[in-house]
C-alpha cells in the first residue's frame, strides 16, 4: 500500500501549541507515511518538531475564516493545538492524519522502517529471552522441564515457543490440558520463589462448561505442581473474578476448578476489573484531569467517581495475597481470570516485584515485562489500539498494562530505595506501549510476531532504553539493592493519584524536576567522589 | 498528684488501629504525673503526654472471655495519635479513665508541663533561649523603621489594644490621636498595624480587625490611618483591603442576629432615610441591611477613597473545627474503602478550606509583587484568618522565612505576638470546646502544600513542621502558652518556661531539607499553583503514628546521608591534597611524587568504604521518619488471609472491607 494516497496535502503553514509551558511553533507543517513534522523557518531554532502519527488517539478540526485549527489528543496523554493557514489546508492534513493514524497493518508501521543510528537490527532481540530464565529453574529444581510441545504454537498459540511445566506431565498430557482451558493457555510456571521453594502458575479458565467437564491431565499437572514443590504442600487457585462471575462463566463453556477434582488446592476468588469498565475507568479519569479550573470538591468527587485508585489497590492487594501464599504459607499459587492474558499477568507480574529482588533491578525488570507481559500474550495491540481520548467504540481496549505501571509506581513511592528504575523507565514504557518506534510491543502474541518477522525486521525497545544517554532519565538515583520482599501498604491513605503520568501535560513539572535533578548530583556526586583524589591530586603537578 | 488513682497495670494490651489482626502488644502500664507510658514486652516505650490527650472515651466491647460488657479507654490525641487500651480489670479501666480525664484537661495556667519541665539549663541559657527570636531585629532587617514607617509606642502598656505586642509600626505620618480614634472603631482595639514591608517594592502587609461601623458611622481616625497606609508606599496610590471572610457568611451573620435592637442603633442615617425600606417591613428592613452590609464589606467603600476591596473566602473557626472532626472520623475507620476515603474527604472539605487559605494568601503576594500595592488584612477579630494570611503572603514574598530560623520568627511575629489565642485554639486548659479551632494546624499544611510543590525553596523539612505541630499542643515550653504578650508576660513565662526555639536548633540536622536552594533566583517569590490537583491528603501528619500506613523508605534521610558521606569525602580529599604537598616540599625531585601519587591511589577505595560505613552509623534511621525495611504483611490489611489460610472453613465468601475473604 501506498502511503502517497492518504497524504491529501504535502504541507501548510501552521502554529503549534504545546500547552501553557511551552512556547508556540511556527513553521511549515509536513504529513510524512508515519510522522507529522513541524519545520520552523531557516531564521528560527533549527530543531525540528515530529510526531508519530500512530501516536495521534483523537483529532478534532474547526474551520473559520481562511484559517484551522486542528486538536490532536495523543495516546501519552498530551494534547496538542495546530493553527493552519488556509481552510483547504487544514481539512486535508485533518483527513490525512485520520486516515494515517489509524492503519491497522502492522508491516506497513514505523517500527519496520525505524533505523536508529548506532544500533544494529536484531541486536537486543536476545538480551532478555525467558528461555533462560526457565532453564535456569529447570537446572536448580529438578522438579520442572522446558517443554518444546509449543513449538509450533499449536498447543496454545498465545503462550511463546518454550514454557515450563512439572517434569513429571509429558508433552502429550500438556496437549490434553491445553484443549481443557481457554485458548489453550494450561498452567504454566510464572515465577519460582526460591526461599521458600514454592512456585507461582499462570493459565486460564478451565472449561468444564455446564456439564462440569473434568480433565484428568489437568488434575494431574497440578497435583504434580504440590509433590514436587514439598510433601503435603499446599495450593491456592486465585481467580481473579467474583465467585458469581466464575459460576457464569460456565454458561458460556468455562468455570473453574471443582474443588473435588484438584486434591489440595483451594479456591480464593478476588474480583478484578478489566475490560471495557476498566477501560471507562481510564477515560473518566482523563477527563478530571483535563479540567483545571474545577473546584476542590467537584475534583476529589470525579476522582472517587472514575474509581482508577480503587483498581489500582485491588490489584496492589491481590498481588499481596499471591505473594503473602507463598512467602508465608509456603503454598503454591495458581492464578487466573477468564482468558488469562490480563489481570491474570497483572497479578503474577507484580507478586514478582513484591518478592524478588532480581525483578526490582533495571534488567530484571524489563526481563520481568519481556516474560510476563509481551511472550506471556497480552495482546497489546488490542489493548493499547486507542488510549483515553479516542471516540471511536472501545473493542478490546483496556488499559491493564497502565495499570500494573501504577502499581509499580505506588510500590516505588512506598519504596522509594528499592528499586533501580525511576518513574521516567515507568512513562517510557507507557508512552511504547501505545505508540512506538519499536517492534516490541507490536502484534498480541509470540506467534503473530513470528508471522511478522518482528524480531528481524524491527528494532528491539530494550536496545533503545538501554543505551547510555537515557540511563539518566530511566533509572533510580537512590537505589540500594534491598534482598527483602517489599509489603506495601494498601491503604487508601497510602495510595496517590500518579500525577507524573495522568498530569504530565496540564502541570508544570519544572520544580520537582529540577529536584530531581539535584538528587541526581547528590547521588552520582557521591559515586564518583571515590575517585577523585587522584585526580584532583595530579593537577598540582610542576 | 491527687488525680491518679492508680500508678500502674499490668497485663495491659495496646490495640493497633489499622492492624486488621486484631494482634496486639501486651505490657504494663504507668500513669506519672505528667505522661502516660506503656511499656511493651519488647521494653519498647510509648510516651503519651496528658496534655495531647484530645478525647478520652470509654468504648464498650464484648470481650470473648467472659462475654461481659466492658469499656476500655480509647485515647485521641490532638497530635492525632489514637490508642485504644484493654484493660484486664474493670476497676483499673475505671481508675484510669477517670485519672485521664483530670490530668488531661488542666484547669490553671500554672499546672501546665511548661511550669514543672526542666531541661537543666540555668538562668542565663534560658534568657538567651528567649532571646533568640528577636522581634525587633526582624522589623530591623525588612527594612524599618524608615522614612515612611516608624515604631510607635502607643500601645507601650497595653493601653490602647491588649492582645497587641506593646511594640507596633504605623505610617510615620499617623499621629496617635488618630491610632487612637481608629482603635476606637475596631473591634478588641486591634488598628490598621505593620505586618510586613517589603523592601524592593515599599509595599506592605498591614493587619487589623473589623470595623464596628455597622453600616454608616464613619470614624475619619480610620479612614486617616489607611490614607497614611497607603501614602507610605509611594510606588501605588491604591491599597486593597482584604476582607478574609466568605459574603455568604457575613449575610447570615446578619440574618441570625438577635439582638435587633443593637443593630437598628447602627443603622446608616442613608438607609433609614430610604423610602422604600422605611414602608417595608422590620425583617425585609434587616435583610435589606445584611445584603448592604455582605455587598460593600464593613468598610463603607464611598468612604475611603484609593481603596479596593477584596473578599476572600476562608469559612470561621467552627466550620474548620468540625471540617477536621469529620476528616479525622473518615481517617479513622478501619478497612476504609478507596471511595469511603475519597468521598469523606470531599464532605469534610478540609482540602477545600485549605485552598481557600492559599489562594488568599496568593492574592496578598500577588498584589505586592505584581502591582505594588500595600494590602490591609483583616477578618473578625484579625487573629485567626489574618494571621493565617499575613504569614503565608510573608511566606511566599520573603525567601528568609523558608529558612530554619526564619520561620521562627514568622510565627513569633504573626501568630504569638499579634495574639493568636493558642491557648484557647488548642485548648490547652479546660475552657470552652467551641473556642478550639485547628487554625495554626491549616497554617502548617499550608506550608506543607508549598514544600511539596517547591522541594527547593524551604531549609527546613516535614519533620520540622510536625514537630512545632507536637509543640503547640505538648505546653511543654511557654512559647505557646496564653493567648496574647500581655498574658504572657503576665504568666512570666519568660522567668518560669522554656523556649521551644533553641531545643529545635541544637537538633537543626534532622530538620534540614537537603534539597534546599538558598541562592536559587527563581525561588525568591514563590508562584504556586493551586488547582486541585495540587491539593493533597497529609498522610504524615494525620496518620504520624499509624506506622502501617506510611512509605517503608525514606527518601530524605538517604538523601541526607549521601550529602553528610560527600563532605566527608570532600575533606578527605582536601586532607591528602594537603599531605601531597607537604611531601612535595620535603622532596623536590619530581619522580617521587609520582611515586607518592602512585601510592595514594590504591588506597582511596577502600577508604571509601570505611568512611561510608562509619557515616551510617553517624546518622543513624530517623525514628520520626519511621522507615520500615521491608514491613510486616502481618501489618496490613491483605494479611487478615493469613488466618484464613490457615484454617479449613467451609466454602463461603463473605465480603468484608469490601474484599472478598477467601473460599475453600
Amino acid at each position: 500500500m501506498e502511503f502517497s494516497e492518504l497524504i491529501r496535502t504535502g504541507q501548510a503553514q501552521a502554529e503549534l501549541l504545546r500547552g501553557p509551558e511551552m512556547p508556540p511553533l511556527r513553521g511549515t507543517l509536513c504529513v510524512t507515511g508515519h510522522h507529522l513534522l513541524l519545520s520552523p523557518g531557516p531564521q528560527a531554532t533549527p530543531d525540528l518538531w515530529l510526531l508519530l502519527l500512530r501516536s495521534v488517539d483523537s483529532i478534532e478540526k474547526r474551520v473559520a475564516g481562511d484559517a484551522g485549527t486542528i486538536t490532536l489528543r495523543c495516546k501519552d496523554l498530551r494534547v496538542l493545538q495546530l493553527d493552519i493557514e488556509g481552510v483547504e489546508a487544514t481539512l486535508d492534513i485533518a483527513r490525512s492524519i485520520e486516515a494515517l493514524s489509524s492503519l491497522e497493518s502492522v508491516i506497513t508501521s514505523f517500527p519496520f522502517f525505524y533505523r536508529p543510528k548506532g544500533l544494529r537490527l536484531g541486536e537486543a532481540w536476545h538480551f532478555h529471552p525467558p528461555e533462560r530464565y526457565y532453564k535456569r529453574i529447570a537446572r536448580e529444581t529438578r522438579a520442572w522441564r522446558l517443554s518444546e510441545a509449543n513449538e509450533d504454537f499449536s498447543l496454545c498459540p498465545s503462550y511463546p515457543r518454550a514454557v515450563i511445566v512439572p517434569r513429571a506431565v509429558d508433552d502429550d498430557a500438556l496437549a490434553r490440558s491445553a484443549r481443557f482451558r481457554q485458548g489453550g493457555r494450561f498452567p504454566v510456571l510464572s515465577y519460582y520463589h526460591a526461599p521458600r521453594g514454592t512456585v507461582l502458575l499462570r493459565s486460564s479458565q478451565p472449561l468444564t462448561g455446564r456439564q462440569k467437564l473434568r480433565c484428568a491431565e489437568d488434575e494431574e499437572l497440578l497435583r504434580a505442581v504440590l509433590a514436587e514443590a514439598r510433601p503435603g504442600a499446599r495450593g491456592f487457585i486465585v481467580d481473579t473474578r467474583s465467585a458469581q462471575a466464575a459460576k457464569q462463566a460456565r454458561m458460556t463453556g468455562g468455570g473453574t476448578e471443582a474443588k473435588a477434582a484438584y486434591p489440595g488446592w483451594k479456591r480464593l476468588h478476588r474480583p478484578l476489573e478489566r475490560g471495557r469498565p476498566l477501560q471507562e475507568s481510564f477515560v473518566r479519569l482523563m477527563e478530571a484531569c483535563g479540567d483545571p479550573e474545577q473546584s476542590m470538591d467537584r475534583w476529589l468527587s470525579r476522582l472517587d467517581g472514575c474509581r482508577w485508585l480503587s483498581h489500582v489497590k485491588e490489584a496492589l492487594s491481590t498481588a499481596c495475597l499471591a505473594a503473602q501464599g507463598m512467602e508465608w504459607e509456603g503454598a503454591c499459587i495458581l492464578v487466573h481470570g477468564a482468558e488469562g492474558t490480563d489481570s491474570t499477568l497483572l497479578v503474577t507480574s507484580l507478586a514478582q516485584l513484591i518478592l524478588d529482588p532480581l525483578s526490582r533491578t533495571m534488567a530484571g525488570f524489563q526481563e520481568l515485562i519481556e516474560r510476563e507481559w509481551i511472550q506471556a500474550g497480552h495482546p497489546f495491540q488490542l489493548r493499547c489500539a486507542h488510549s483515553a481520548f479516542s471516540h471511536t467504540r472501545p473493542k478490546h481496549e483496556a488499559p491493564i498494562f497502565l495499570l500494573f505501571l501504577d502499581c509499580v509506581w505506588q510500590l516505588g513511592r512506598q519504596f522509594p530505595l528499592s528499586l533501580e528504575f525511576g518513574e521516567g523507565m515507568l512513562l517510557a514504557l507507557f508512552d511504547h506501549s501505545y505508540a512506538s518506534p519499536f517492534g516490541t510491543f507490536l502484534c498480541n502474541s509470540e506467534k503473530e510476531r513470528c508471522l511478522c518477522e518482528v524480531r528481524t525486521r524491527t528494532h528491539s525497545l530494550w536496545s533503545g532504553l538501554n543505551q547510555p544517554k537515557e540511563q539518566r532519565k530511566l533509572r533510580n538515583p537512590l537505589y540500594v539493592p534491598n534482598p527483602l520482599a517489599i509489603w506495601p501498604s494498601v491503604e487508601p491513605q497510602s495510595l496517590r493519584l500518579w500525577q507524573g503520568l495522568f498530569l504530565r501535560w496540564t502541570h508544570p513539572p519544572e520544580p520537582s524536576e529540577v529536584a530531581w535533578e539535584k538528587v541526581w548530583q547528590i547521588a552520582t556526586d557521591q559515586k564518583t567522589e571515590g575517585s577523585q583524589p587522584t585526580d584532583s591530586a595530579s593537577e598540582p603537578q610542576p | 498528684m491527687e488525680h491518679i488513682r492508680t500508678t500502674k497495670v499490668e497485663q495491659v494490651k495496646l490495640l493497633d488501629r489499622f492492624s486488621t489482626s486484631n494482634k496486639s502488644l501486651t505490657g504494663t502500664l504507668y500513669l506519672t504525673a505528667t505522661h502516660l507510658l506503656f511499656i511493651d514486652s519488647h521494653q519498647k516505650e510509648t510516651w503519651i503526654l496528658h496534655h495531647h490527650i484530645a478525647l478520652v472515651e470509654k468504648l464498650a466491647l464484648t470481650t470473648s472471655g467472659c462475654q461481659c460488657i466492658r469499656s476500655d479507654p480509647v485515647i485521641q490525641c490532638k497530635n492525632f495519635r489514637t490508642v485504644h487500651f484493654i484493660v484486664p480489670r474493670e476497676r483499673d479501666c475505671h481508675d484510669i479513665y477517670n485519672s485521664l480525664l483530670q490530668l488531661s484537661k488542666q484547669a490553671k495556667y500554672e499546672d501546665l508541663y511548661a511550669f514543672s519541665y526542666n531541661p537543666k539549663q540555668n538562668d542565663s541559657e534560658r534568657l538567651r533561649g528567649w532571646q533568640l527570636v528577636a522581634l525587633a531585629e526582624e522589623y530591623k532587617r525588612m527594612g524599618v523603621p524608615n522614612s515612611n514607617w516608624q515604631l510607635s509606642d502607643a500601645n507601650r502598656d497595653y493601653k490602647i489594644c491588649e492582645t497587641y505586642p506593646r511594640e507596633l509600626y504605623v505610617p510615620r505620618i499617623a499621629s496617635k490621636p488618630i491610632i487612637v480614634g481608629s482603635s476606637k472603631f475596631r473591634s478588641k482595639g486591634r488598628f490598621p498595624v505593620l505586618s510586613y514591608y517589603h523592601q524592593n517594592k515599599e509595599a506592605a502587609i498591614c493587619r487589623c480587625s473589623q470595623p464596628l461601623s455597622g453600616f454608616s458611622a464613619r470614624c475619619l481616625e480610620d479612614e486617616h490611618l489607611l490614607q497614611a497606609i497607603s501614602k507610605a508606599n509611594p510606588a501605588n496610590r491604591y491599597m486593597y483591603v482584604m476582607d478574609t471572610r466568605p459574603r455568604h457568611r457575613m449575610q447570615s451573620w446578619w440574618a441570625t442576629q438577635k439582638d435587633i435592637g443593637r443593630i437598628i442603633v447602627r443603622i446608616s442615617s442613608k438607609i433609614w432615610n430610604d423610602e422604600k425600606i422605611r414602608e417595608s417591613d422590620g425583617k425585609k428592613r434587616l435583610n435589606a441591611m445584611a445584603n448592604r452590609a455582605a455587598g460593600k464589606g464593613y468598610e463603607n467603600e464611598d468612604n475611603y477613597s484609593n481603596i479596593r476591596f477584596q473578599f476572600v473566602g476562608i469559612e470561621n473557626i467552627h466550620v474548620m473545627r468540625s471540617s477536621l472532626q469529620k476528616l479525622l472520623e473518615v481517617n479513622g475507620t478501619k478497612g476504609l474503602s478507596v471511595s469511603d476515603f475519597y468521598s469523606g474527604l470531599e464532605n469534610a472539605g478540609w482540602l477545600r478550606h485549605i485552598k481557600a487559605v492559599m489562594d488568599a494568601a496568593i492574592f496578598l503576594a500577588k498584589a505586592i509583587m505584581v502591582e505594588n500595592a500595600s494590602v490591609l488584612v483583616h477578618c473578625s477579630d484579625g487573629w485567626d484568618r489574618t494571621s493565617q494570611v499575613c504569614s503565608l503572603g510573608s511566606l511566599l514574598l520573603d525567601p528568609y522565612y523558608r529558612t530554619i530560623r526564619g520561620f521562627m520568627v514568622l510565627i513569633e511575629k504573626d501568630w504569638i505576638s499579634f495574639g493568636h489565642k493558642y491557648s484557647e485554639r488548642c485548648g490547652h486548659l479546660d475552657g470552652d470546646p467551641k473556642e478550639v479551632s485547628p487554625v495554626f494546624t491549616q497554617f502548617l499544611e499550608c506550608v506543607w502544600h508549598l514544600t511539596e510543590q517547591f522541594p527547593q525553596g524551604f531549609e527546613f523539612n516535614e519533620a520540622f513542621l510536625l514537630q512545632i505541630h507536637e509543640h503547640i499542643h505538648s505546653c511543654q515550653f511557654g512559647n505557646f502558652i496564653g493567648n496574647c504578650q500581655k498574658e504572657r508576660e503576665e504568666l512570666k513565662l519568660k522567668e518560669k518556661t522554656y523556649s521551644l526555639w533553641p531545643f529545635l536548633l541544637d537538633d537543626q540536622e534532622k530538620y534540614f531539607n537537603p534539597l534546599y536552594s538558598s541562592t536559587s533566583q527563581k525561588l525568591a517569590a514563590l508562584e504556586p499553583n493551586t488547582v486541585s490537583f495540587n491539593f493533597k491528603f497529609w498522610r504524615n501528619m494525620y496518620h504520624q503514628f499509624d506506622g502501617t500506613l506510611h512509605p517503608r523508605q525514606s527518601v530524605f534521610n538517604i538523601i541526607m546521608n549521601m550529602n553528610e558521606q560527600n563532605k566527608q569525602l570532600q575533606k578527605d580529599v582536601k586532607d591528602l591534597e594537603s599531605q601531597i604537598k607537604q611531601h612535595k616540599n620535603k622532596q623536590t625531585d619530581g619522580v617521587l611524587t609520582k611515586e607518592l601519587l602512585n601510592s595514594v591511589r590504591p588506597e582511596s577505595p577502600a577508604l571509601k568504604t570505611s568512611l561510608c560505613l562509619k557515616e551510617q552509623t553517624l546518622l543513624p534511621v530517623n525514628d520520626a521518619l519511621r522507615t520500615i525495611e521491608g514491613s510486616n504483611p502481618a501489618d496490613n490489611r491483605y494479611s487478615e488471609y493469613a488466618d484464613e489460610f490457615s484454617k479449613a472453613e467451609p466454602a463461603v465468601v463473605s465480603s468484608e472491607y469490601g474484599v472478598a475473604r477467601m473460599t475453600c
